[in-house]
């Protein structure tokens, strides 16, 4: 017998009888204002947030808060003439030194601030999580109470890759001292389009 | 390793709480953590509806585990996922270096996984010419230190900055002296950060397995799993059948309870939802028994496996705050490790069930409603009747001794009543604690462990 039949004739030898499953349809997020509380949460987690009119001004304020003089990386074609584009294909080692990524986030989600993204807004899976600081574009109404609704837009998705990411990359575990920035992005700046 | 397994609990409890000042700092800490659950359950008014169904989709899990596991396997192929299955620490260990070795990796780097602690995966490796690096800050300052963890969320918890200041000192040459937590670990980013782009293959663990998608979800707040998995050219993960789950959308629910009831956080920063290779790269995916259907077999232990392993249990526990982690002689230590640990080794493990005062604390904080308090005192029984239990009574009277040591110690830092409420969590009106019977507990005031902190470091 193999190794997968010992295992699998074990589990269901030990399994107790079948208990149902749970309806979760009643979880869902109340109707107070999404915008307002995502960036509130935002901000709690050591995030920035800011709610602006188009990406015209997303260029003017990424300018003002960041080096632009370094390397600058994005999937926005709308952002080239500040950033390069995103090569999907290329070695993911080469972005080692960007300094700042400019992305489009699918939605965020106002009870804990994650913003949803997949492999295909990152550009490279890589990004988001190599590039110093991250900025992240979604639109306003593309905002969902809770991971509830989350999950319903999500669908069964067909990404290789997606994941939630809710502020700068963060760690305590030295004597329970907050300290932001520990293997990803030192910063999290999302801009929310009207 | 430092070898810690020569004492029982009650032995190394007594070496870790000589230091009288270590032993407030890590009380207060985690019971400052565990007051950060708490405001963060609070928040959400559904939160006693979203523990009844985990605890319900993992009541399904487990008594469907058999047709799950098919359908994840046969996910993850259909995903371009290579699976294998492991019936213990030798074959998983085995497993992860033919991956390896077939590729001619000869350096990896992992992220937090208990289970490949568990398994002594980093020794086996090691053994035979492969090195490992523990990527997590808390992980790998514990393996510089040649330690387990401690803590499964907080693995180095029970360190002072100062003794990591020292290490970082030994070994990654920084100034001696060094000990600010934020230099430190800016210290550590830029020497992983090396790691993670030189290693070829990365190892993480698996917070949840969708059997719906076969998709896998790797929980992070530091961003390592990523770095390391997204950079690789092999990319394994290994994980306990029991980290299963049926349907894509029951994420919500365990998401919205995991990081709220491991460190009061609304979500961990990095919940990563990993299902096809990138473009050349390959991915294999560890299905790892060790002991996990025996647990199942055994009627009153088997939702132990429910664990979501968010750590609430050990924050709240008066024993696990007072004696530190590694006196439990267990990768997974606190009130879960104990009720897990006798299922691997009944004999070995025979005083980790008496580490406790039956409080209930634990069961009370549980996002997947374990049991555990009556999973301990259902072990007590199971030990004495298969003869472990040579001085097993005076282990419980010491666990309950250690907890109610010297209250003036408190008395300093408010009235008596707080005292209560940090020492017996709950104390929830059970049959098992024989402490709580004679006696009304008071309502204790609250006192954030930071307004303690700062009146006691004075
Ligand atoms: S037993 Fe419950 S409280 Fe303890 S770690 Fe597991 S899920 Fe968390």
């Amino acid at each position: 017998m193999t190794t997968r039949e010992q295992i699998l004739e074990a589990v269901l030898k030990n399994q107790p009888e079948s208990m149902p499953l749970p309806d979760i349809g009643m979880f869902k997020g109340g109707d107070d204002d999404t915008v307002r509380k995502y960036i509130d949460i935002f901000k709690t987690i050591g995030g920035a947030a800011y709610l602006v009119d188009d990406l015209e001004v997303v260029k003017s304020m990424v300018a003002e808060q960041f080096d632009t003089t370094k390397r600058i990386a994005t999937t926005l074609p709308e952002m080239q003439d500040i950033a390069e584009l995103i090569a999907p294909a290329i070695d993911p080692h080469l972005y080692e030194d960007v300094e700042l990524a400019i992305i489009r986030g699918h939605f965020s989600v106002a009870e804990n601030g994650a913003v949803w993204l997949t492999e295909e807004v990152m550009g490279q899976r890589i990004i988001p999580y190599i590039c110093q600081h991250l900025a992240v574009v979604l639109t306003a109404e593309s905002i969902v109470p809770t991971l509830h609704e989350a999950y319903e837009r999500i669908g069964l998705g067909d990404y290789g890759f997606g994941g939630f990411i809710g502020g700068p990359s963060k760690t305590a575990d030295i004597e329970q001292a907050l300290v932001l920035g520990a293997h990803g992005p030192l910063t999290m700046t999302v801009y929310i389009i009207r | 390793m430092k070898q810690t397994e020569t004492k029982d609990h009650a032995g190394l409890a007594e070496d870790f709480i000589k230091d009288e000042e270590r032993v407030n700092w890590h009380d207060g800490a985690l019971w400052y953590i565990r007051e950060k659950r708490d405001i963060a359950s609070k928040q959400i008014p559904e939160w006693e509806a979203l523990r009844e169904a985990a605890s319900q989709i993992k009541n399904n899990v487990i008594s469907n585990l058999h047709d799950y596991l098919l359908q994840f396997e046969a996910n993850l192929t259909k995903n371009g996922v290579k699976v294998h299955w492991a019936n213990n620490a030798d074959e998983h260990n085995a497993i992860v270096y033919s991956i390896l070795k077939a590729k001619g990796i000869t350096e990896m780097v992992k992220s937090k996984s208990m289970l490949t602690e568990e398994c002594h995966l980093n020794e086996y490796l090691e053994e035979r010419g492969i090195g490992v690096i523990n990527s997590d800050l808390g992980e790998y300052i514990q393996q510089l230190d040649n330690e387990p963890p401690s803590h499964i969320v907080l693995p180095c918890i029970h360190k002072r900055k100062e003794e990591i200041g020292e290490l970082f000192h030994e070994h990654l040459g920084t100034e001696k002296g060094l000990s600010d937590p934020t230099l430190l670990t800016r210290v550590a980013r830029k020497h992983l950060r090396n790691v993670f782009l030189t290693r070829r293959g990365a190892l993480t663990g698996v917070n949840f397995a969708v059997a719906e998608t076969g998709e896998y979800v790797v929980c992070t707040n530091e961003g390592n799993a990523d770095m390391g998995a997204h950079l690789s050219e092999v990319q394994i993960a290994s994980m306990g059948l029991e980290k299963i789950i049926p349907q894509k959308k029951h994420l919500s629910v365990f998401l919205r309870l995991l990081a709220r009831s491991a460190t009061g956080q609304p979500i961990t920063i990095y919940s990563s939802h990993y299902k096809k290779p990138r473009e050349g790269q390959e991915m294999h995916l560890i299905l790892v028994d060790a002991g996990r259907t025996r647990q199942l077999g055994r009627t009153d232990f088997r939702n132990s496996l429910k664990c979501i392993k968010c750590g609430g249990c050990m924050n709240t526990c008066p024993v696990y705050r007072k004696s530190g982690g590694l006196s439990y002689h267990n990768t997974i230590s606190g009130p879960i490790g104990a009720i897990l640990a006798p299922n691997l080794d009944m004999k070995k493990h025979a005083d980790l069930p008496y580490a406790s005062t039956l409080c209930g604390s634990c069961s009370n904080v549980c996002p997947v409603k374990i049991n555990i308090h009556e999973q301990l005192y259902k072990w007590r029984q199971v030990i004495v009747k298969e003869g472990y239990a040579a001085n097993t009574k005076a282990l419980g009277m010491k666990a309950m001794a250690w907890t109610l040591a010297s209250p003036e110690k408190f008395s300093t830092a408010g009235k008596a009543g707080r005292w209560f409420l940090h020492n017996i969590p709950f104390v929830v009106n059970n049959k098992f604690n024989p402490w709580y019977k004679q006696r009304e507990m008071p309502e204790g005031p609250k006192e954030s462990f930071a307004e303690w902190y700062a009146k006691n470091e004075k």
